[in-house]
């Protein structure tokens, strides 16, 4: 049955699947000029790969100065958020045939956090949000010497927010975190329901009286950016309310 | 991180960055750092969140069927003069009605600018002048609409 294979790779090699894009880059090097620039750069690339395998091209055989995080590639370290044709996305996680490769390709880094270079930002304030949640299991007495049980539904309690990758995406298309950095942020306090709602946890009233204060959940305006951004499908907005239930509920 | 491209520095001062000389960064006045959680005590954010749900609800009852009367009901706009209002004030159940009116629409109203003044004044100075313009305001209209509310003499000439 080897000739049939022969064909087929003929038939396809025959019709080219690449197409040329044109990938609109925001640039900012402060080691030229204050001033930031958007540059296009025109790329070979099959429809069917993510905006990240363009970034690769460009950075490896077009401009090597081009700067952008990136680790895993797959969607699971959460490095690579960015601002792509205007939405806060994954890199890793956006086919090109997702995004009308007619029209350039627009790419920025997320807002809201200071450019150091390129696509590079200072998450510096978004993890400082993060620790300030206190994202560990807070327990009181002894150490149990087994695990800690928990049934399958008190698991299920928090299993939306345990899938946060810490990638920012929601964090940087918050309105309210644009005009005032001082805001928690989606990301903390989503990272803080991971806790609250652990049935094995005992630190629930410390985390909600740290998101009870002024620039905790009470600024969050509903506008829904953050749940539309985040690339692993958390209902962020529905995580930031059920904190604000807990907190109106828990004393009377 | 402003959409202006042109440089901010003109060419007479002689804008050359280099690795050296790095441009400066553009950074956000309000930022988030170790020291930014001082805690504050009390649930005073709760409680306005809360009040705005509250009052929105009472509100809208209390505006719309106020707006009926006035404009729809009973020839409209032009039955109001000093002898409607009179007459209506004379039964408490209306001075209750507005009372309650003007004070919830008058807090929803400070609270709702309030917010806006936290969210988008960016400076300490001018966040603290335009909330206390804001707060003056609100409570001169309030003690002013109640002083008129207790005190209207509809014999007055
Ligand atoms: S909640 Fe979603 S968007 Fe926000 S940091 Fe986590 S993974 Fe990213
Ligand atoms: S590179 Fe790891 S999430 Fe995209």
């Amino acid at each position: 049955m080897a000739t049939p294979v022969l064909d087929k790779v003929e038939k396809e090699s025959a019709a080219s699947p690449y197409i040329t894009v044109t990938f609109r880059v925001r640039r900012f090097n402060p080691e030229v000029s204050d001033a930031v620039v958007w540059e296009d750069f025109q790329v070979e690339i099959d429809p069917k790969e993510r905006v990240l395998d363009g970034l690769h091209k460009i950075k490896w055989d077009l401009d090597g100065t081009l700067t952008f995080r990136r680790s895993c590639a797959h969607g699971i370290c959460g490095s690579d958020a960015m601002r792509i044709n205007g939405k806060n996305r994954l890199a890793c996680k956006t086919l090109i045939k997702d995004l009308n490769p007619e029209k350039p390709i627009t790419i920025e880094p997320i807002k809201g956090l200071t450019v150091l270079k390129d696509l590079v930002v200072d998450m510096e304030p978004f993890f400082q949000a993060y620790r300030d949640v206190m994202p560990f299991l807070i327990t009181k007495g002894n150490e149990p010497t087994r695990e800690r049980k928990q049934s399958p539904e008190d698991r299920e309690r928090f299993d939306d927010t345990t899938k946060c990758i810490l990638c920012a995406a929601c964090t940087s298309s918050c309105p309210v975190f644009w005009n005032d950095g001082q805001y928690f942020g989606p990301a903390a306090i989503v990272n803080a329901h991971r806790f609250i709602f652990d049935s094995r946890d005992e630190g629930g009233e410390q985390r909600l009286e740290i998101l009870n204060d002024k620039d905790g959940v009470w600024r969050c305006r509903t506008t829904f950016n953050c749940t539309d951004a985040c690339p692993r499908g958390i209902e962020i907005t529905k995580a930031i309310q059920e904190v604000k239930r807990a907190l109106i509920t828990r004393r009377f | 991180m402003s959409a202006d491209t042109t440089s901010a520095i003109g060419p007479v001062e002689g804008a050359s960055f280099d690795v050296d000389n790095p441009a400066p960064y553009i950074e956000a006045p309000r930022k988030r750092t170790g020291r930014t959680p001082r805690a504050t005590r009390g649930n005073f954010e709760m409680a306005a969140w809360l009040f705005m749900r509250l009052s929105g609800v009472v509100l809208v009852v209390l505006v719309l069927g106020h707006l009926l009367i006035q404009l729809f009901l009973d020839g409209g706009v032009s039955k109001i003069g000093f002898a409607f209002v009179a007459g209506r004030w004379a039964s408490p159940f209306w001075q209750v009605w507005d009372l309650l009116m003007l004070w919830l629409a008058m807090l929803h109203g400070c609270n709702g600018l309030r917010t806006v003044i936290n969210d988008y004044a960016e400076r300490a100075n001018t966040r603290l002048w335009l909330k206390g313009l804001l707060y003056t305001a609100t409570v001169f209209t309030i003690l002013l609409g109640t002083l008129v509310i207790f005190t209207f003499d509809p014999n007055i000439r």
